[in-house]
């Protein structure tokens, strides 16, 4: 009877750990594990952000850096794809926030000359040390930076998925690298129909 | 200046978590207590003993609550070298140093005699006995380290504040629940387990652990995607980092049961050559 009791307790947990995401979204459900969008940053227009400029949109937030050669423009190229087939209406309502965690390299006007040659809806945002470090804290990610080249070039690691929240600012998506478009693009439709 | 600073920040947490925080220090405060206590009564405890408990709940709180614990979050292997401590190292030096009865002498009275330490004491005991099984403890022991790295579990677990915690937490409770089943000071004809079952279980828990490092460190895909979604504290290659945290997994986790093995036959041994002596 006593070990029954362990046993169900036990198994009840497990399944608590593992199952408490929704199943119909085809990307990860991050609702309830990370909280709402909450910053202060410098944007490409070289003012500062907070989330409140971009209430009532569906927002999309991405770390990088512009010097960055795969990750970033191949996550950014696809964002604007998507969001071309998502429509004219859809891209209104729609903001992808570009924030470079290399501010050294990366000032407000070449974030925005970055970002325009991937569509309107995209934003370049950056800030000091302990401005990234806040954000990227709050949705426990991080960066860092590899060891200067002869031409002064390094490398930076940064997390390479794609936050997604709703109108209202909760966290609801995490897209990673390796979701099938089909799956993005049928998430992203339903949370711009909210 | 700006060097000390940066170095002391080192030092502090970097989640600031009350329970890993007042876990060691009261666990200190009430060993440093009992030592005094036993003083006072003419009870000595030497210098390994005392050595060995605080080195392991210096060494808890050096993972859990320091820079380390950024690295464990953002570096797979860092994270191996975590779990390392909290479910092996650090549970094995406590255990190894007996410290019950200091701890127990370190208790204040009023608190001791309340009726609910004694009612909390009671309510456990049967879950603790289950868990302290011959067959559960082994399995619970390696159970855990397979289950916080299902890849999917460990992803949550790696996103989420509260899973994190109870991941280690979960760590470090089953460690010390192992070896202190395994180290037990008591002989066997005084309620320890016998040393023969002691020595199996040891053994047990040696192939699972082989095979998940041996796993880790030969797969060619990598396995947790996360510190790529969360980002490397700094540049380094996927599977070098998973390589890294495999042989972590593989071979100091499994020299562990080796040592444990070493001192319980040396306590056989001990145990025998004092029977002959005094029989």
């Amino acid at each position: 009877m006593y070990k029954t009791g362990c046993k169900t307790a036990l198994l009840s947990g497990m399944l608590w750990l593992v199952g408490c995401s929704d199943p119909s979204w085809q990307t990860k459900d991050i609702s309830g594990l990370m909280p709402p969008l909450d910053f202060e940053l410098i944007s490409e227009e070289a003012r500062s952000v907070t989330e409140a400029d971009y209430a009532g949109n569906v927002t999309l937030l991405f770390f990088g850096f512009t010097h960055c050669p795969h990750i970033c423009p191949t996550t950014l190229a696809n964002l604007a794809a998507i969001s071309q087939e998502l429509g004219e209406e859809a891209q209104n309502d729609l903001r992808i926030l570009f924030v470079s965690v290399d501010p050294d390299r990366d000032d407000p006007a070449k974030l925005r000359e970055y970002t325009d040659a991937f569509g309107p809806e995209f934003t370049g945002l950056t800030g000091d040390g302990e401005a990234l470090q806040a954000l990227t804290r709050r949705y426990r990610v991080t960066y860092g930076y590899g060891e200067k080249d002869d031409t002064g070039n390094y490398d930076v690691s940064h997390s390479n998925a794609v936050f997604a929240f709703d109108r209202d600012g909760d966290a609801q998506l995490l897209i990673r690298e390796d979701d099938p478009k089909e799956a993005v693009m049928a998430d992203l439709s339903r949370l711009l129909a909210h | 200046m700006g060097e000390f600073d940066s170095s002391l920040a080192y030092l502090l947490p970097w989640e600031f978590s009350p329970s890993w925080t007042l876990a060691c220090l009261a666990s200190a405060g009430l060993y440093v207590r009992g030592l005094l206590h036993r003083r006072r009564s003419g009870l000595h405890e030497g210098f390994w003993r005392p050595f060995a408990f605080f080195l392991g709940i210096v060494a808890i709180y050096t993972v859990s609550q320091t820079h380390f614990d950024y690295l464990a979050q953002y570096m797979f292997f860092v994270h191996r070298g975590q779990h390392l401590v909290l479910h092996h190292l650090a549970p094995f030096l406590i255990a190894l140093s007996a410290p019950l009865a200091i701890l127990t002498a370190g208790i204040p009275h009023r608190v001791r005699n309340l009726p609910t330490v004694t009612f909390a004491a009671q309510m456990l005991r049967p879950g603790y006995r289950l868990l302290q099984q011959p067959v559960i403890a082994p399995l619970l022991f390696v159970g855990l380290i397979y289950f916080w790295l299902i890849p999917q579990v460990h992803f949550d677990a790696m996103l989420s504040h509260r899973l994190y915690q109870l991941m280690n937490w979960s760590m470090l409770v089953d460690g010390l629940l192992f070896w202190w089943l395994i180290l037990d000071s008591r002989w066997p004809a005084n309620g320890g387990l016998s040393y023969g079952v002691r020595i199996t279980l040891l053994l047990a828990v040696v192939p699972p652990q082989m095979l998940l490092g041996a796993y880790l460190t030969f797969s060619h895909n990598v396995l947790f995607d996360v510190y790529a979604v969360c980002g490397r504290a700094w540049p380094l290659a996927p599977l070098t980092d998973q390589r890294l945290g495999g042989l972590i997994t593989w071979i100091p986790a499994t020299m562990m049961s080796v040592l444990a093995v070493l001192i319980i036959i040396g306590r056989l041994l001990g145990k025998r050559s004092s029977m002959y002596r005094y029989g």
